[in-house]
């Protein structure tokens, strides 16, 4: 299970209670309730909603949320509990002794009614024109308590502006129904601090520092908040209308590459149960929208382990052999942008540690532009890429100024797979329907280490699987490759790898035990960063982290809700399509040799590539002016 | 010239850090104390006490906004509050609410141009046996009529 | 100044509480407190016993003291005198809770609105530490005890124990989530006992008069007496001392009030009381305060009352909460529907439905409560309010 990091921001309370959870055998560690009548043994310090979940008991609820510390806000999870004079918010109420609970009585019904019609008084729900129509948790609301009129009114006009500064993140406050779970997510969750309410009473709102643009504030655009607002107060910035618009002129060459997560998540989107991998049809359903070519991003996520070995192999090198003391150590992974950013807003003194890898996408695109374009002779400026990813951040990223390598704009647009979810019913295509297609050549085969880039940890395992090889020729000692201490939704993990008869090159290596860490969500982060300003991780060699819990699979641009459970299946889709896979190792991809042959010719880390492959970071810092 | 200000305000938040401590339950008196030394707690103020204290600027722009003794934006030297509530009411706020008015020439939730005067309604300030009763800053004055407060204003002047 | 003769806040032949009541074992000091019978002075009427005991039974090393000397009910101003008049009781009283649970810091959050009282508790506790009553070793018998002074700044809802917790730890005044409460999970999440200022002088004043005295005073449920704020069309406003069960006509009585309409009880947040109710008593078992009464002559508009309470609680309610953000809203618009004569019956007892909703669903005690004055008042003054229109 995922094992979120609730830290010292929320007031105390408003934390599930660190009782720790006993031994369900142990004496005393289970207390008898009563239910609606009937008795149930559930362990102390349980919630009642929790109670009432592991037994099947419905109860509504709006402002919680599985991975997030506890509100008791919205009010619509209340229950009657015996001998207590008013009703009690089963999200946050801890069972340590016998209560008598009814979550149907009159008092109830007629309290969630009542906080129901507050709340759709205050929302501007115009639910045809709504993105979230279908999805909105206030909407479903309404239908189980079967609202027909408005009660106490109804918002007939717009009250606030959208806020459309970010490339990222939409903010849409007239959606907004307070439950905070966006100041939970940005807070606590991630500690990032973008998100907070401000005023009181019916003026509070949340907003950013100064009620400043989003771009103006230190947003990572991770987009976790999106995937976890209830109602459409927050969605990715929406380039669909635009990919339309290039996909239907004709003079336009439109490209796609296709990242891991999207497909191990898409088919939530259509109904499907989470961790049904949908890859081919997903194939199948994009050369039906019309564009010209569908690629892999895996390809350049083997590409990436390609560069970014042997950059971390080079490193090592000079710092162990030659005491080069400008060579920075760890090496820290550079694929999520969430991740670059908020490292550049939070530790600008410590950009050197970053491997200077662009990230698969944006190395696809510039491959694109470049190699590609020259192979198949077609314009470069008529070559339009763009890229479906898990990820609301990677839509920043193709619009960093410094991501035009190629010529032109690397990426043209980064898409969510929410929206290419969208586009396909708007093409008018049910995706479970569709038969298998493959990707397009040349860059549609990928190894299984590219694939499991989408989970936490799996940068880390394809490296290893790579530089394990490269070092030592024989594959890593782990069986059928699955570096297992590499998996899991750890919040941060640990493990090394010993190098043992080594190939005479990298004789400095031998016996030495190559250390290295992942994390995945930035409080996660903020935690492994701490240690290595403190100077604790002098030992260690590489470090993997994912701006968002779970890594890819739990972007900001996947399908919504989301929780451990679901992250878990998708990881689960993901690690089973790599163990089907032929090719599992990124060095032995025949189309990575090929371009290391034809194109990239003085090899990983060599001239052309650091022109392409490789960027600089900025300094930003945390100062809002 | 604002590197200057922004200095000696960096300085100030030093100090107050050294006095109230660098904890999170620090942050009140420090704001406190920077409203009542300039009329306002400034972004920067906001953005170096996050700083210091090793919160999030936002999350100090919750808790400036949500108190309303706190504000982001300029106030003037005198803060006249008059007490709004039921008893205050009944014993004739209303006249003494509009002779402050056009005394200072400003409406309720306004400042003057010379930023002297900031002119605020308070809920219940516990002088209900004494009203109508208005705070100027910190100091407490009762049993007003439109004559009494003009008086009470122009002392300030 | 208390305005008439007082018994309970009397300083003749008091004696010293704070020697007396450090002479005692910290499990004496809590079983007479909670032999006298004493409940919470600020308007929930939680038995202090019992809250300083379950605080006592903690076995944190880390507990504080947290005197809520944030006043804001409207209408209440009792707090203001007792800070003013028996300061150094207030500190007194908080040293022997501490010693009592056993912590060895307290707070007094002190209202913004108030802060033109620092400089008298300031002096006042200079004075104590001077005389070995406050800090190390106090008195000679090796207790420890300090006291800081924090600010309000101006947020009505920081008088509930939770939200004046939060303020205190930097944060937004949001009431938390109870349980757990306080007397587990405090400041910075260690056990802390509030207590209202007057709880705290008549704890003091416990000490050396006795829990048995005290029980002699009051009604059966309602023991000792209490600090009324009179203000409104009367002709003697002021802080009168009182025996709980007395009536309000009574009170009525000792303020001078002249042809009295309603009388609200226990502030804005209270129950306006109607003439045909003014043989009720003020105790916990009847009409039950915090600490204040309003009163209302013949002349007054009840709409006019009920929209400045009103308008308090949607400025006020710290705005987490759905019932109390947006409902407080709906029942002011209620009275502006009616005030321009285009509120039907039927929504108004929606209106007072939801009202009810409020007082049960909302998370803490001020969404609680502030939907009396609009029930009680709608309901009392119906006919009188939809006459006028």
């Amino acid at each position: 299970m995922d094992k979120i990091v609730k830290d010292n921001r929320a007031p105390v309370s408003q934390k599930p209670l660190t009782m720790p959870k006993p031994d369900k055998d142990a004496i005393g560690a289970t207390v008898g309730i009563e239910i609606n009548g009937n008795p149930y043994k559930v362990l102390i310090g349980t919630t009642i909603l929790e109670a009432c979940r592991q037994n099947n008991i419905h109860v509504p609820s709006l402002c919680y949320h599985e991975d997030l510390c506890l509100a008791g806000v919205c009010r619509v999870c209340v229950v009657e509990v015996e001998g207590m004079g008013t009703l009690q918010a089963a999200c946050t109420f801890p069972i340590i002794n016998k209560i008598k609970v009814r979550t149907t009585s009159e008092k109830v019904r007629k309290a969630r009614r009542h906080v129901l019609d507050l709340m759709l008084s205050e929302h501007y729900g115009e639910c045809y024109s709504c993105h979230r129509n279908g999805n909105c948790e206030l909407q479903k609301l309404a239908k189980e308590y079967g609202v027909d009129s408005y009660k106490f009114g109804h918002v007939e006009k717009r009250r606030y502006q959208i806020d459309r500064s970010s490339y990222s993140v939409v903010r849409d406050m007239d959606k907004c129904i307070l439950c905070k779970r966006c100041v939970r997510t940005c807070i606590d969750l991630q500690e990032v601090g973008v998100l907070e309410a401000k005023n009181r009473g019916n003026n509070t709102k949340i907003t950013t520092f100064m009620d400043k643009p989003l771009a103006d504030v230190i947003c990572i655009n991770c987009g976790q908040c999106i995937n976890r607002c209830p109602t459409a107060a927050l969605k990715a910035n929406d380039p669909s209308d635009e990919i339309w618009n290039v996909i239907d002129d004709p003079s336009k060459h439109v490209v796609i590459q296709t990242a891991p997560s999207p497909r191990a998540a898409i088919g939530e989107e259509f109904g499907l149960p989470p961790g049904t991998s949908m890859t081919y049809q997903m194939n199948t359903a994009l050369k039906m929208i019309g564009f010209d070519k569908v690629f892999d991003t895996d390809f350049t996520a083997d590409l990436t382990i390609m560069e970014e070995g042997t950059e971390l192999l080079m490193r090592l090198k000079k710092k162990l052999v030659d005491g080069d003391k400008n060579v920075m150590l760890p090496q820290l992974t550079s694929c999520s942008p969430g991740w670059i950013k908020y490292i550049e807003h939070f530790y600008p003194d410590y950009l050197d540690y970053l491997s200077t890898c662009k990230s698969p996408q944006q190395m696809f695109g510039s491959v694109i532009k470049t190699f590609y374009a020259k192979e198949h002779e077609i314009d470069p400026s008529n070559i339009v890429t763009v890229a479906v990813m898990p990820c609301s951040a990677k839509k920043f990223e193709c619009n960093r100024p410094e991501m035009d390598s190629s010529g032109f704009k690397d990426v043209d647009y980064g898409l969510t797979t929410r929206e290419l979810a969208q586009m396909i019913r708007e093409a008018g295509l049910y995706l479970p329907d569709l038969p298998p297609g493959n990707f397009d050549d040349p860059f549609g085969d990928a190894s299984g280490a590219g694939l499991i880039f989408g989970a936490t940890g799996g940068v880390m395992e394809a490296a290893l699987r790579t530089a394990y090889e490269l070092v030592t020729g024989r594959p890593v000692p782990f069986e059928n490759l699955d570096i297992i201490p590499c998996r899991g939704f750890d919040g941060v993990k640990q493990a090394s790898v010993k190098l043992e008869k080594v190939k005479p090159e990298w004789s400095f290596l031998e016996g030495v035990d190559l250390n290295f860490m992942i994390a995945h969500g930035t409080a996660n982060a903020k935690k492994v960063m701490e240690s290595l300003v403190r100077g604790e991780l002098s030992n260690i060699h590489f470090i993997e982290v994912m701006a968002c819990p779970g890594g890819c699979l739990g972007g900001g641009g996947q399908p919504i809700p989301t929780s451990p459970e679901i992250r878990k299946k998708r990881a689960e889709a993901i690690y089973q399509e790599d163990a089907g896979l032929p090719v599992r190792k990124s060095h032995e991809n025949p189309h990575i040799t090929y371009i290391y042959e034809k194109f990239l010719t003085d090899g990983p880390c060599g001239h052309l590539s650091h022109k392409l492959l490789h960027t600089q970071y900025v300094k930003r810092g945390k100062f809002i002016g | 010239m604002i590197d200057i200000k922004q200095n000696a305000m960096t300085e100030e938040i030093e100090m107050l850090v050294g006095k109230f401590g660098s904890t999170r339950d620090a942050l009140m008196p420090i704001i406190q104390n920077i409203q009542i030394n300039h009329g306002m707690i400034s972004d920067f103020a906001q953005q170096e006490v996050a700083r210091m204290l090793d919160v999030h600027p936002v999350e100090v722009y919750g808790v400036v906004t949500f108190y309303s003794f706190l504000s982001e934006t300029p106030k003037g030297r005198y803060i006249v509050r008059l007490c709004r509530t039921i008893s205050c009411d009944m014993a004739g706020k209303e006249a003494v609410a509009r002779a402050v008015e056009r005394e200072l020439g400003i409406r309720f939730g306004e400042t003057t141009a010379d930023n002297k005067f900031s002119l605020e309604y308070i809920n219940c300030m516990g002088m209900c046996d004494q009203g109508p009763s208005m705070l100027v800053n910190d100091l407490v004055f009762t049993k007003l009529t439109p004559h009494t407060v003009v008086d009470i204003l122009s002392k300030f002047k | 100044m208390i305005k008439n003769k007082s018994i309970l806040f009397n300083r003749e032949n008091l004696g010293d509480c704070l020697a007396r009541g450090l002479s005692k074992t910290p499990q004496d000091i809590i079983m007479e407190i909670r032999e006298s019978g004493l409940k919470g002075r600020g308007g929930a009427g939680f038995p202090t016993g019992t809250k300083w005991m379950l605080a006592a039974a903690s076995l944190s090393n880390k507990k504080y003291v947290v005197c809520n000397a944030d006043e804001g009910e409207p209408g209440t101003f009792k707090d203001r005198v007792l800070l003013t008049d028996f300061t150094e009781l207030v500190f007194e009283g908080m040293v022997i809770a501490g010693y009592a649970i056993g912590a060895k810091k307290g707070f007094i959050y002190l209202r913004g609105e108030y802060s033109y009282l620092l400089k008298q508790l300031n002096e006042q506790l200079q004075k104590m530490l001077k005389d070995n009553r406050l800090g190390k070793n106090i008195l000679g018998k090796g207790i420890d005890f300090e006291i800081e002074i924090r600010l309000g700044a101006g947020a009505y809802v920081c008088g509930e124990e939770t939200a004046l917790i939060e303020s205190l730890e930097g944060h937004r005044g949001e009431a938390r989530n109870r349980p757990p409460y306080p007397v587990n999970t405090g400041f910075m999440g260690n056990p802390t006992i509030v207590n209202n200022v007057e709880t705290f002088v008549t704890a003091a004043i416990i000490m050396a008069r006795g829990g048995e005295w005290f029980t002699k005073l009051g009604t059966g449920k309602s023991k000792g007496h209490k600090l009324i704020s009179v203000s409104g069309d009367c002709e003697e406003p002021g802080v009168y001392e009182v025996p709980f069960g007395i009536s309000i006509n009574e009170l009525l009585k000792m303020a001078k009030a002249k042809n009295p309409k309603a009388v609200q009880v226990g502030g804005a947040s209270g129950y306006c009381a109607c003439s045909n109710e003014f043989e009720r008593q003020i105790s916990f078992e009847d009409l039950s305060t915090g600490g204040s009464i309003m009163i209302f002559n013949q002349s007054r508009d009840m709409l006019h009352i009920l929209r400045n309470f009103m308008e308090f609680f949607v400025e006020e309610s710290c705005g987490q909460c759905t019932p109390c953000r947006i409902g407080n809203v709906k029942l002011l618009e209620g009275v502006e529907k009616i005030e321009r004569g285009d509120c039907s019956l039927s929504y108004l007892r929606e209106l007072i439905e939801l009202g009810k909703t409020m007082k049960i669903a909302s998370k803490c005690g001020l969404g609680q409560s502030s939907p009396n004055p609009f029930i009680s008042i709608m309901t009392n003054f119906e006919q009188e309010i939809f006459s006028q229109r």
